[in-house]
Parts: structure tokens; sequence; C-alpha cells
């Protein structure tokens, strides 16, 4: 509880939790209502300007752009999530196997997950949809994939820092089980950490399906997503330059949101923390899309 | 210096040996019927048959393996199955606008990122520093697409400056119009990456002001920004080179999908349509030498930050 009301007490913890609360509610509600169809095509009302009752003009087929924003946000929440449960597993996994096995199975984990924190999540996306063709789900094990590696990275040394501390040695002399002490003492000590790598992930997410829906390996083009809407209306820059400031407004805040509640959060649940991984999001910049 | 360069030089061809593994396994072996795949679902069973010869997918996949490697050693990268083009022949043509684009890009993002970075620590307390701090942070979070419309939507429909998209038909021949069809995707790039550039250097020089050298020098008499110049910066130029390879890293995955907004021919617009269009041998020789390249400048920037750090270099 003291976590949360400092993280709220912090100006970019509230802000984060505003913006994302702010995502997660519009993809909700367009789950029943959008002021207008999202796929809807009115030809009469094609490049409307923003007024009433489209607050944010409508695009060249008629449809309303406050509607698709609303119908994207729930696009870009599935990938976000999506992202981060393929991250945590993944992560989890690999950390685990890098510092709770055999000296040799350690290392070989360790040496692996240097390696493949150079593949970049384009890459990978490029592997998975050169085979199976361009889906959400590209989006989601690409960058699932991608940050998982480097959650294990920044999770490990926590993990194995804690393993070796004094608190888990007497949780295991007062007779603590495994399964007792991982859950008392590893868990509640590495969560920090990990939370923090899986809210700048979730960002990466949002990003990495903008890019590639862009690219038309991400969303496919009947879906509602910020990301296909800006290829949409990137054809029309030069007569309707307007229109593509509101889907990447969208993108940016929410990124935005994401990352500042990553750092919040890292300064929340241990002030400490940020001394032990230093400037651990900018190391991910090879993931952009 | 030897041990740690021969060192870091296994774990470059370990790197290279896991990637062509990762992208063979993923490109060859996952999909199945690749033969199928190719030909498509109309293709009669002769078809498939005879692709499948053609492309030597009959053999054991381990031989597959090995011809597939014992051509990369040749410097053979495999052939387009579309159109029959040698893969690294393309790609040498196509670097001819992607390897400036990058180099512009990163000139951009370091004139951004490090003079900025190091001002904004310098006044994180006046309204400058925090401006800047702001700015960045905002600018991390904006999709590489977007800005680049926004660029086009200023510098070209508004005011006219430069062209949208494109690149000269007769490339460098007319070395004046190809530069200018770079700047707009180079300034795009270089902006992005700047501002996450402009971030880590001003953490970095925020620890650097924190150092005791640094206070030590200011004790002696200089100002806190000369004792920061020439006692800290060093510091702060060593952690720079460390983002360094993942900035370039960035910067080719910015290429790709900068490439695609301004409809140059590089390598980035090259993979895309080759990945759309399943041309699968040919991704796989681009696949590999993008990932090659990157474990590449990895491990440059790595010898390059242990050859200039004198304590690392002592230590080894």
């Amino acid at each position: 509880m003291t976590t949360l009301r400092r993280l709220w007490g912090l100006g970019t913890g509230r802000f984060g939790i505003l913006i994302v609360a702010l995502v997660v509610i519009t993809a909700l509600v367009s789950l029943v209502w959008t002021p207008f169809d999202p796929g809807a095509v009115d030809a009469r009302a094609r490049w409307s300007d923003p007024s009433w009752p489209h607050v944010l003009g409508t695009d060249n087929s008629g449809r309303d752009i406050a509607s698709l924003l609303m119908a994207g946000a729930r696009t870009a929440v599935v990938v976000a999530v999506g992202a981060g449960v393929v991250a945590s597993v993944l992560g989890i996994a690999l950390a685990a196997l890098g510092s709770l096995t055999a000296r040799w199975i350690r290392e070989g984990v360790a040496v692996l997950v240097d390696i493949l924190i150079a593949f970049p999540v384009l890459i990978i996306a490029m592997m998975i949809s050169a085979v199976w063709g361009g889906s959400l789900a590209v989006v989601i094990w690409s960058v699932g994939i991608g940050f998982g590696v480097n959650v294990a990275r920044v999770t490990r040394p926590e993990l194995r820092r804690v393993l070796h501390s004094d608190f888990v040695l007497a949780g295991r002399a007062s007779g603590l089980s495994t399964g007792q002490n991982l859950t008392r003492h590893l868990l509640p000590n590495v969560a920090p950490v990990f939370i923090v790598q899986l809210s700048w992930g979730m960002a990466v997410a949002v990003l990495a399906e903008a890019g590639l829906s862009y690219l038309g390996f991400g969303a496919p083009v009947t879906q509602p997503s910020w990301g296909v809407l800006l290829s949409d209306l990137q054809a029309y820059i030069a007569v309707h330059p307007l229109t593509v400031v509101w889907p990447g407004l969208a993108i940016t805040l929410t990124v935005l949101g994401l990352n500042l509640l990553g750092d919040a959060l890292r300064e929340a649940a241990d002030p400490t923390l940020a001394e032990r991984t230093p400037a651990a999001r900018i190391p991910v910049p090879g993931v952009i899309a | 210096m030897i041990r740690y360069t021969l060192t870091r030089l296994g774990l470059l061809v370990l790197g290279l040996a896991v990637a062509s593994v990762l992208i063979f396994v993923s490109l060859r072996v996952l999909p199945g019927d690749v033969a199928q795949l190719i030909a498509g679902a109309e293709a009669s069973p002769e078809q498939v048959v005879a692709l499948r010869t053609s492309l030597g997918l009959d053999a054991p996949l381990w031989t597959q393996y090995l011809d597939w490697i014992g051509g990369l050693v040749h410097g053979d990268l495999g052939t387009s199955l579309i159109t029959g083009t040698s893969v690294a022949a393309e790609l040498t043509d196509k670097a001819r606008v992607t390897v400036p684009l990058a180099a512009m890009s990163l000139t951009v993002a370091l004139l951004i990122g490090i003079p900025l970075g190091v001002l904004s620590a310098l006044g994180r307390r006046r309204a400058a520093g925090t401006v800047l701090s702001v700015g960045a942070q905002a600018l991390a979070a904006v999709p590489v697409v977007w800005a680049g419309m926004m660029l086009v939507v200023v510098f070209a429909v508004w005011l006219g400056w430069l062209p949208p998209q494109g690149f000269p038909r007769s490339g460098w021949n007319d070395p004046g119009a190809a530069a200018r069809a770079l700047v707009l995707p180079a300034l795009t790039i270089g902006v992005v990456e700047g501002a996450m550039l402009l971030r880590f250097v001003r953490s970095a020089t925020l620890q650097a002001l924190g150092q005791d050298y640094v206070r030590t020098a200011a004790a002696k008499g200089l100002t806190r920004t000369r004792a920061l110049l020439s006692h800290g910066l060093p510091n702060v130029g060593l952690s720079v080179i460390t983002v360094l390879g993942l900035q370039i890293a960035g910067i080719i995955v910015g290429a790709v999908v900068i490439e695609q907004l301004f409809t140059l021919p590089g390598v980035g617009r090259m993979l895309v349509t080759d990945v759309a269009s399943r041309d699968l041998p040919k991704v796989q020789g681009e696949l590999l030498a993008l990932t090659g390249f990157v474990l590449l400048v990895g491990f440059f920037v790595d010898l390059a930050h242990r050859l200039l750090d004198p304590r690392q270099r002592e230590a080894s």
C-alpha cells in the first residue's frame, strides 16, 4: 500500500497512472459505446473538419476519427498485455534458469541472454511474419520475446543477489521450504525490478504495434488500430496534414504514460533500486519500431 | 587486452552462430513445407516437387544448413527466388542509400544528444534544464513514423524546403539531390535517437557531477562547469560509447521504417518488400547480414571502450 501511495505522490507516477487508466477505460468503453461506428463509411461526411458531431473530424471515407481512436485503444491494450504476459513468462523462466540451476546451465543461459539481447524486436518480427504473415500475434510474440530477454538480463542479477542474502539463508535455517522461501523472500524482493521492466516493455509494445502495423506486419487493415490509422492517413498528408496528428498523439501519450509509470515505480518501490540498475531504460533503444 | 579481445571475438563468433541457427530454424524448419509455402496454395504437386529439388530442400536439414554457411564463408548470401539476383550484390547496391542515411542520422543524434544532455544536467535547477529534460522524455515516446510525418508536414508541405519523399533516379551521380532526399529521413531518425541519447548523457553527467574528483577540482578553485568539462566529461564520453552500439542498432531499425515512409531504395525497404512477398532465401540472407552487422558493431564498441578506459586497460 505504501508503495502505491508513494507512487501517487510522485508527479510522474500520478501522470503515468492517469494516462494508463484513461487508455484502459477508453478501451473498455469502446466495447459498448463509441460516438460513431468506427468502421462505418459515410460518403457525405468525407474529411469533415473537427466539429460537432465529429469532434476530431473524419477520414477519406467519412469514418469518425474519434471513434477510430477509441477502438484503437483496444488494440493497444491487447498488444501491451499480451506482450507483457509473454515477456514475463519468458523473462522469469530465463532468469530462474540462469540463477537457480547447475553452474554450467546458469553460465550457458547468461551467455545466451547476452547474445539474444542484440536481436532487435523488428528483426524478430520480420522472422515471424516472413513465415506466418503479419498479424497482431506477430507484434505480441516479437515484443514479448525481445523484452523477455531484457527482463531476464535485469532480473537475473537481482535474483542472484537476493538468493545469496542473509535473510534467505536465515529463512532456510529456520525451516522454510524452498517454495515458502520463494514466495516470502525471493519474489517480493525481485518484483520491483521486474514490474518496472514490464511497464517499459509495454511502452515498447505500443510503439512496436504502431511501427509494425504501419509496415503491414501488425494489425490487419480492417482492425481499428493507431498504427493502421497512421498509415491510412499518411497517403493524404499533403492535403489533410492535421488528421495524422491525432493517432500519433494517442500513441505518444500512451507510451509516455507507461514510461513515466515505470520511472516512478522504480523510484517508489525501492529507493536503492535506481542505483543498482542505473539508466535501465536507455539500453533498450534497439527495440523501437 | 589480447586475452580480452580473443574472448570477445569468441563471443562474437558464438553470437553469429546462434543467430544463423535461429534464422535458419525459423525460416526453414518451423514453416513445415517451405516449397509449398513459396509456391502458394494453387501450385500443383509436381510444381512443388520441382521447386523443392531446385532449392535443395530435399536434402537433410543439416546439409542445407552447412551449404548455407559454406556459401556465407565465400561471401555468398544466397539468391532471390523472385528475381534470381544475388543477395550480396543487391545488399551492397542498397547500402549506398542506407549507409549514408545511418551516418547522417548518427551525426544528428550525437549533435543533439551530447551537448544538450550536458546542458540539461548542468541547468537541472533552471528552466532550460527542465524544458530539455521534459522535451527529451516526450520525444522518446514518439513513434518514429509519426515524427517523420510531422517533419514532412512542416518542411515539405508547408515550407516546401525539402522533397516529401523519394530518391533521385540517378542516385549519387547527382550528389546534391541525393543528399537533399536524405535530409528529412536522417533528421527524423536523428531527433528521436538523439532524444534517447540526451537522457542517457544527462544521467551520466549528473553522476559525474557527484563524483569526488569533480568536487575536489571545484574545491581547488575551478568553477563547477570547468571542473566538469576537464575532469568529468572523459567519463561521460566513456559511458556514451557503451550506448553507441545500441544507438546504431536503433538507427538501423529506424531506417527500416523510415525508408518505407520516405520511399527510399535502401536495405530496410528491400527487407520489408521481401518479407511481404515471402522471398524466404533472400530474407534469410538479409536478416543474417543485418544481425551480423549489429553484433559486429557491438564487438567494436566493446573493444573501443576497453581501449579508451585506462582502468580497464590495466585490469586486463
